[in-house]
């Protein structure tokens, strides 16, 4: 440690301290709310063990919320994974225009989620928008109820949500499939693999560290999901569409159970960290991937 | 395993027999790869009219009368088209967009400053254990930010700073450390170590080679964490809505939220109110298209 190490370290802590706060502090604060008794205006710092935890979730809602969750997930991802690669592929194929076609389906990624939110809340209206279209073009047997549905609005806000992601997804394929040795794909057609083979046995798997990033990075999203939910459903009809977040943000903001929100908050966390813990601390794969 | 490896190899012997079977014939070309092509593209173009068209519907509807909003001629063009519902969307929410504004340009300075030294810090100042704090740093990048809100509405609360447009700035600050941090290290770790050796052997210090040496060398970098956190920071709702919920100082997210969840605004408006709060991510991302996507994937992987 030289003098000028010292010296990037003193720079360096501001910003440390402030992180340290606003991340580290604020988790162990969260956590601590979520095992006190506190339900109104003024906090009741009573220990209560796990009690907000019980309460929250015996909540039918928070099973709403757990069901939505992993519906969302498997809608979300799947879209973003399978049209990001699909696209990522057919755009590698020497195509004039490619880069009008790049920025068409990136577009939707440099606009904000409330925005997209008030577009798809009239698109997805089943008295107009997508189901004036198929109307138009005799497809009128076909009229889903999108998001108003009890038991699969949530789908249709995934649809949603993945219409913005999908050009994301797309793009880090895209650059990942340019990352190919174009000799390895050579050396198995030489072998005499047709394309699917090579697709199965060459391209795939060695573009498995760009799927598990775009399976971090969706997986977040649907962790996180709460911009779209507001401003599509607002949680309806009833909480058939509600998730984690909304609920969190209503016990706090709306409803002053700031322990039950934490609690619902700190579970947020914990499935977050599922999703997030290996692959941080995972060497080889952050290096892989240059966030190491 | 024996039988799948075998039947793709059959499979491979078909599709190169395909081959050999239209290199009869060289100088023709070859309807089926016409075919093929013609295909391709028009997936493409399916593709890119799907991306489209919420944007669409979007500007068809602001550009429309009131007389023509109707959810049976949502497709239908405007008859004529009018800024009436841009002129009424603006009377709306005109303040929140220079709030917004206001809270963007000081935040996005603010964090790029900050993740510029700290970058170049974690990048080439490692000190033991340097590792291990950069990744608890980056960890905050991927944080549900619900993890934070209550104790975040109490600090910002006791410093007198809830509600207030300083307040999001801060909070925005920090909390955009750890993906520009991510950004610049990425980059100065690029920066050749001899360089830095030459430059210490003339006598530069720590800052002497931060501002002649890795500055000069990060515009591109410097412009892409710009762009990266404008977009982050304009398009963020949840930590507006709860440290920002007042009308008064609300950034455009919140404003087009409340206008579109209010029963009494017509969709018209609503519409143009939220393609103002998109216009100014969408201009940039056309512009600089090329440094949005160099973000995009800095922060996925390294290209």
């Amino acid at each position: 440690m030289t003098r000028d190490h010292w010296l990037g370290l003193l720079v360096l802590s501001p910003s440390l301290i402030a992180v340290g706060i606003f991340v580290y502090v604020f988790i162990g604060w969260s956590v601590y709310v979520s095992t006190i008794d506190w339900s109104g205006f003024v906090p009741d710092y009573t220990f209560k063990w796990l009690d907000n935890y019980w309460q929250v979730a015996t909540d039918p809602r928070f099973l709403t919320d757990l069901r939505n969750l992993v519906l969302f997930s498997v809608v979300f991802i799947g879209q973003c994974i399978v049209i990001g690669f699909i696209l990522a592929v057919l755009l590698n194929r020497h195509i004039k225009g490619e880069g009008i076609f790049r920025t068409i389906y990136i577009l939707p990624f440099a606009v904000s989620l409330v925005v997209t939110g008030v577009s798809w809340h009239w698109l997805m209206d089943p008295t107009t928008g997508i189901n004036l279209l198929l109307r138009a073009i005799g497809l009128g047997a076909i009229q889903p109820s999108w998001y108003l549905s009890q038991s699969w609005g949530i789908v249709a806000v995934a649809t949603a949500n993945s219409w913005q992601m999908c050009g994301y997804v797309m793009a880090i394929y895209l650059a990942g499939l340019r990352n190919i040795p174009t000799e390895l794909v050579e050396a198995a057609r030489m072998d005499g693999a047709g394309p699917f083979t090579i697709y199965r046995r060459v391209i795939i798997p060695l573009l498995a560290p760009v799927t598990v990033t775009a399976l971090l990075l969706t997986g977040m999203v649907s962790v996180k999901t709460f911009d779209l939910v507001v401003t599509m459903t607002g949680g309806g009809p009833g909480f058939a569409t509600d998730v984690l977040g909304l609920n969190m943000y209503q016990l706090a903001f709306q409803a002053n159970l700031y322990s039950q929100s934490a609690a619902v908050a700190v579970i947020m966390m914990m499935i977050a960290g599922l999703v997030l813990v290996p692959y941080v601390m995972n060497n080889r794969r952050l290096k892989r991937t240059g966030l190491g | 395993m024996m039988a799948t490896t075998q039947s793709d190899h059959a499979a491979g012997t078909m599709l190169r027999s395909h081959a050999r079977a239209g290199a009869v014939a060289p100088t023709r070309i070859r309807p089926r790869h016409v075919f093929k092509r013609l295909l391709l593209y028009l997936v493409l173009l399916a593709f890119a009219a799907y991306f489209l068209m919420p944007i669409y519907v979007l500007v068809l509807t602001a550009l429309k009368p009131f007389s023509d909003v109707n959810t049976a001629t949502m497709w239908q063009l405007p008859t004529p088209p009018t800024l009436d519902a841009f002129a009424a969307a603006w009377n709306a929410v005109g303040g929140s967009f220079l709030n917004s504004v206001a809270i963007v340009v000081p935040a996005t300075l603010l964090a790029t400053l900050l993740g510029a030294v700290n970058g170049y810090v974690f990048a080439k100042w490692r000190f033991p254990g340097s590792e291990l704090v950069f990744r608890l740093v980056l960890f905050g990048m991927f944080l549900p930010y619900q993890g934070l809100l209550i104790p975040l509405v109490l600090t910002l609360r006791q410093l007198g700073l809830f509600g207030t447009i300083p307040g999001l700035i801060v909070t925005h600050a920090i909390l955009g450390i750890p993906i520009t941090a991510l950004l610049f290290r990425s980059f100065f770790a690029a920066v050749p170590d001899e360089l830095l050796e030459a430059a210490k052997l003339d006598g530069c210090g720590f800052f002497r080679i931060f501002r002649y040496l890795m500055l000069p060398l990060a515009p591109p970098t410097i412009a892409v964490v710009l762009l990266w956190q404008f977009t982050a920071v304009w398009n963020d709702f949840i930590l507006a809505v709860v440290i920002l919920n007042n009308p008064q100082s609300a950034p455009i997210t919140v404003a087009v939220q409340n206008l579109a969840g209010s029963t009494s605004v017509e969709w018209n408006v609503q519409m143009a109110a939220a393609l103002i709060a998109a216009l100014p991510t969408i201009v940039v991302y056309l512009l600089l298209g090329k440094l949005f996507m160099r973000g995009l994937l800095t922060g996925a992987l390294k290209g």
